[in-house]
């Protein structure tokens, strides 16, 4: 089974760490891991601004890089990996939108998309697996990230994955599905109501009494990581590929 | 049109530091939301009822100009006036020319959205026609010279004790702090008001085409009052309304009630076809329907937001929204207000008059969840924000839009090139050094991100990327047994 890293370019420039989880997690379970290093963004950035056709280069861009590191790969079993439920609602869902006066690229797109997975999808669902041979001793509970949740759909797969890490105790927050109030450039367009969805959002995360909470996309995690060190609040944030590569002998 | 002022930042921005406003909300949202989840989840298969009320909008809609022409003769064949405006202007002309014809002084009116929209009460008030609301919410924000902040609980901004001091100040009684005491003064007060109204108003939550009946469902009785004691009864009725079938009614009462407050049914549900009958006992010796287009057909002409039209507004996708609790209705500046008003507002207005609006949403999703009809707002206000940039609907905005364009155009050429895509994160990392603070993260950014670094520290980019780090990785793994060094 051979995957194609697509890291995010929010993970490549600010959180490299999150893109070494999701490798560690994915050798270990035995998968040929890929890095196709012509990959930069999605797109996704302009698309929800309204800006399509800055929008549709990017998409293009990505669509050849892919399509060609797909066509290289012998292996039957080949899929595309993303840690990000965000980026993966634009390549699944919204590239169709985007691209659909574009007969060709949605050919393309096809083959790109039903081999696109998001990293805890690909990892229930693809490798069947929810013990990743993880070990974290740590009270964690979840936020869901809206577009992994409501775009696609999963809400169990990231929760199996972390009830199953050894030494972990996993506390359900309250309203762990409303939005942490990133929403991309609403954060900024907005900042007054961006961070009074955030208010409530660090609010259920303390009162669940976690010491890390975890989440599957790093634009809610740094908007919630964002507020909690400028308000001194010792909870962890982390990437859930960056809990399931804990083995418990890391430092600290 | 005069009261749509829509400015959303600014409003919002003062929303969010209102105490009072802020516990308002909770209670109130929270109450909807928990009545409408545990009203939806006793329905077996809600979801397939919601895909088959959204099935029959669709239909509806890609037909509505059969099923309006329908409408009209079933409303005739009733014995019931029907008319069309073009506009709000339209209507109110419409609706004062039916008064003046019967020498009308005072109207009666129960909770209507659609005359909200075409500011009826002013137009009424200018041409020397008393009109008083007689829904409890529509009375208490009509006492305060104000507009409805939720679909459905048109004074969801006001306290208990606003509302006492506004009884107070405006009816010149006594301070009441009981909710049942204001209720009994409100009632006394509307007893006259039916009885000496030469016309009764109302919107229409549902205009059968099949059968020519309209449908008002209500909790307060007040609607029934309205449409059966004055001599004459008009409803206005936006086009999107119409339902085919009597039949449909069944399945689109359940939706509406359960979605709205969590009922099984609406304490009051009135069915009217027509005029008073011979054998009926009481009812209106006239009926008028008035048809409001007012934009709509403009949403119809667009495939990509046609499905805006399918809403039954029930107000679920308000006591849903994030934002929506947080900022209220009234700074979506109309109407409307909440994930529905974000996406009907620019459209019924003009994208021009608020093309902020398609923003103020997070693209959350939680809407979409409890939509009776399934409405995709995501699709739709991405389709939107596609459409302000490209129009002139932000012309105003100068220099910031142009930075806007710019930055984005210069996103794109640096994301499409791989090589400068690495050079500009490397400088941006050495940029980044005089804004960093504790731990390491960036406390206080330039313009724009100075929006973000005001109550949240930003996070610093890596001095080694992935992709500068992915070879050392590679080798890492591919020294034989897996895991050797990680």
């Amino acid at each position: 089974m051979r995957v194609y890293l697509f890291v995010t370019c929010l993970v490549d420039t600010f959180f490299p760490g999150v893109g070494e989880g999701m490798v560690k997690v994915l050798d270990r379970l035995g998968v040929d891991v890929e890095f196709p290093r012509a990959q930069t963004c999605c797109g996704q950035p302009a698309f929800n601004s309204g800006y399509r056709e800055d929008a549709r280069a990017v998409a293009g861009r990505f669509i050849s890089v892919f399509g060609n590191a797909l066509k290289e790969s012998r292996d039957e079993e080949t899929y595309i990996v993303c840690p990000s439920g965000s980026c993966a609602t634009m390549l699944k869902v919204y590239y169709k939108e985007l691209l659909a006066n574009y007969p060709e690229q949605l050919d393309k797109l096809e083959t790109i998309t039903k081999r696109t997975y998001e990293f805890s999808e690909f990892l229930i669902n693809v490798t069947k697996t929810a013990d990743v041979g993880a070990r974290y001793d740590g009270i964690v509970t979840y936020h869901d990230s809206c577009h992994l949740l409501r775009e696609l759909g999963i809400k169990d797969e990231p929760r199996r994955l972390i009830e199953a890490v050894r030494g972990l105790e996993f506390r359900e927050m309250e309203m762990h599905d409303a939005c942490c109030g990133f929403g991309g450039t609403f954060s900024i367009k907005f900042p007054r109501v961006s961070v009074s969805m955030l208010d409530e959002k660090i609010d259920c995360i303390v009162g669940s009494g976690a010491d890390t909470v975890v989440s599957s996309d790093m634009g809610c995690l740094m908007n919630i990581g964002g507020a909690l060190s400028r308000r001194n609040i010792p909870v962890k944030v982390m990437h859930i590929a960056e809990l399931l590569a804990q083995t418990g002998s890391e430092r600290g | 049109m005069g009261y749509e002022r829509i400015n959303f930042e600014a409003d919002s921005a003062r929303a969010v530091d209102d105490e009072k406003l802020k516990r308002a909300l909770v209670n109130v949202t929270n109450r909807f939301r928990s009545a409408r989840n545990k009203a939806s989840s006793e329905v077996p298969g809600w979801d397939e009822l919601r895909a088959l009320g959204r099935e029959i909008k669709k239909e509806t809609i890609e037909n509505l100009d059969r099923y309006l022409l329908m409408l009209e003769e079933n409303v005739k064949k009733a014995g019931g006036h029907v008319h069309w405006a073009g506009d709000g202007e339209e209507a109110c002309a419409i609706i004062i020319e039916i008064a003046r014809k019967n020498n009308v002084k005072s109207v009666v009116k129960s909770k209507s959205m659609a005359t909200e929209e075409v500011e009826l009460n002013t137009a009424l008030e200018a041409a020397g026609i008393r009109a008083v609301e007689t829904d409890l919410g529509e009375y208490i924000i009509q006492l305060a010279g104000e507009h409805p902040s939720h679909i459905i609980a048109p004074a969801v901004h006001k306290t208990k004790d606003d509302i006492s001091r506004l009884f107070s100040e405006k009816l010149g009684i006594p301070y009441l702090s009981e909710p049942e005491e204001l209720t009994k003064v409100a009632r006394e007060r509307m007893r006259s008001e039916f009885l000496n109204a030469g016309m009764g108003i109302s919107g229409a939550n549902f205009a059968v085409a099949e059968t020519g009946t309209i449908v008002i469902v209500e909790n307060e009785g007040n609607a029934r009052l309205t449409t059966t004691v004055p001599r004459i009864h008009v409803a206005l009725a936006g086009i999107e309304k119409i339902i085919p079938r009597y039949n449909d009614l069944s399945l689109f009462l359940t939706l509406l009630a359960r979605s709205a407050t969590g009922q099984k049914s609406s304490t009051y549900v009135s069915f009217i076809t027509g005029p008073r009958r011979k054998t009926d006992k009481d009812g209106p010796e006239e009926f008028h329907l008035v048809l409001l287009d007012n934009g709509r057909s403009g949403i119809l002409a667009n495939e990509q937001t046609r499905e805006s039209l399918y809403c039954i507004r029930c107000g679920a996708c308000l006591n849903n929204c994030p934002v929506y609790r947080k900022v209220g209705g009234h700074s979506y500046g109309w109407v409307y207000s909440g994930p529905i008003g974000a996406i009907i507002n620019p459209q019924l207005l003009g994208i021009d008059k608020a093309p902020e609006l398609p923003f103020a949403s997070s693209l959350c999703g939680a809407c979409r969840d409890v939509c009776p009809v399934k409405i995709d707002f995501p699709r739709v206000l991405l389709e939107l924000r596609h459409e302000v940039k490209e129009s002139k609907a932000e012309k105003g905005k100068g220099l910031e839009l142009f930075i806007e364009r710019l930055s984005f155009r210069l996103w794109r050429t640096i994301v499409t090139h791989e090589k400068l895509y690495g050079a500009i994160s490397s400088l941006m990392y050495h940029l980044q050094t005089p804004f960093r603070g504790k731990g390491g993260s960036l406390g206080s950014l330039p313009y724009p991100l100075s929006r973000w670094t005001q109550d949240r520290d930003f996070p610093a980019i890596a001095g080694t990327p992935f992709r500068e780090r992915w070879k050392k990785l590679k080798r890492e793994i591919g020294q034989g047994g897996r895991n050797r060094n990680l």
